[in-house]
């Protein structure tokens, strides 16, 4: 179906012949974007609609009075499923600390939630195969677990604004009861809202994929960053980290230093520096945290990620 | 009518401020519409911004924004 819509489009439409090298790219560029774009649209429909059953108030309660570990693992789990977006990182936050919810624990939530999401996976998915997908998954996932394993570790409850401990919300927070209609047509916005932001993100990345792929010399980038370099991981990372983008505009950046021979493990380091830390986020954090436990966090999870990127570069 | 917009100031609470001032324009009512942004207030209703409060009722969460039609029929037009 879609290979004939593309068909049509190429070869009737534009006239070219399937023989040519224009044609031949074209028509890989238009069957991979239907197919991509329809993907995503589908799996973005079904896990909003998942999500309007997690609302942050429910996992809050899960998350209750959980203890190292085992809250870490939930909380890294639930950050997947929860919906969130940084502008709510400090309601989400407060509501966290009033609930009882671990230090640790409420980081694990805080770090998985930006890196592992569905628009992640099914790019990763489309463009690179399961493999690399589970691979990120298993690693941002170990990242956000030890990262707030390490943080509840450390006992810094004294580096969280004072003000909020002494937010009292009373009864707690509502959450809207809402009609399976309701939810589906939740589902629908968030689709269109989410592919209206990241549609030109993923043309680009698959614009790389059909037509710069072999235009630019390989060794260049393999010589200064390659499997040879062990500074490559570091400097991919510390790179990431400032730079401030969601997994959809990341990725055809992703793709492109994969194309010119960067390994794995970098590439894969440099991705979740980028989405999992960003300035802009802690410039919202700090409304509730005290600098000292912006840098500790900031620094953890640089050098959790590093290992992660060392790591995958070792076994891959 | 008292409606309050939920929200720290992010670009969402910006849009949904917009189109609940759309909303009321559209349906041609009285009312009054408060941005609140004091986080002890904001949580007294909910943990997902922007919120859309309507006479004291949270009737909104999160994301995504509702489309001005849906906004319409949540503040009673």
């Amino acid at each position: 179906m879609l290979k004939w819509i593309a068909d049509v489009v190429v070869f009737k439409v534009f006239g070219l012949s399937s023989q040519t090298k224009l044609g031949d790219a074209l028509h890989f560029f238009v069957y991979d974007t239907l197919k991509i774009f329809l993907f995503l649209a589908v799996v973005i429909f079904v896990v909003s609609f998942i999500r309007s059953y997690f609302p942050p108030e429910r996992t809050k309660r899960i998350l209750s009075h959980k203890r190292l570990f085992i809250g870490n693992i939930l909380a890294a789990l639930l950050g997947i499923v929860t919906p969130f977006c940084s502008c709510s990182a400090v309601p989400l936050f407060i509501g966290f600390v009033e609930a009882g919810v671990p230090l640790g624990v409420t980081f694990s939530f805080l770090i998985s939630s930006p890196m592992v999401n569905e628009i992640a996976v099914v790019l990763l998915y489309s463009l690179f195969g399961w493999k690399i997908t589970a691979i990120y998954i298993g690693a941002g996932l170990s990242v956000a677990i030890f990262g707030g394993i390490i943080i509840g570790k450390l006992g810094l409850e004294h580096w969280v604004e004072e003000y909020v401990y002494k937010i009292r919300t009373g009864q707690g927070t509502e959450v809207i009861k809402q009609s399976f209609r309701e939810r589906l047509d939740y589902a629908k916005w968030n689709t269109k809202d989410i592919l209206r932001r990241v549609w030109l993100f993923i043309l680009i990345a698959i614009g790389i994929g059909g037509f710069i792929h072999g235009y630019v010399p390989e060794e260049f980038l393999t010589r200064i960053a390659g499997p040879g370099n062990p500074l490559a991981v570091p400097a991919a990372v510390v790179l990431g980290v400032p730079l401030y983008s969601n997994a959809a505009g990341v990725i055809p950046i992703v793709y492109a230093l994969m194309e010119k021979g960067l390994s794995m493990g970098t590439v894969l380091a440099f991705m979740m520096a980028v989405t999992a830390l960003s300035l802009p986020e802690m410039i919202i954090l700090r409304k509730v945290l005290k600098p000292q436990m912006l840098g500790v966090f900031a620094g953890i999870m640089t050098i959790t990620i590093i290992g992660v990127g060392y790591l995958f570069n070792a076994i891959l | 009518m008292q409606i309050k917009v939920l929200g720290p100031g992010c670009p969402n609470c910006e849009e949904m401020t917009r189109r609940v001032k759309q909303a009321v324009d559209e349906l041609g009512i009285e009312a009054e519409i408060e941005k609140v942004t004091d986080m002890a207030e904001i949580m007294k209703h909910t943990m997902s911004t922007p919120g859309l409060v309507v006479d004291g009722k949270l009737v909104h969460a999160g994301k995504p924004l509702p489309p001005v039609e849906k906004i319409k029929s949540m503040i009673g037009g």
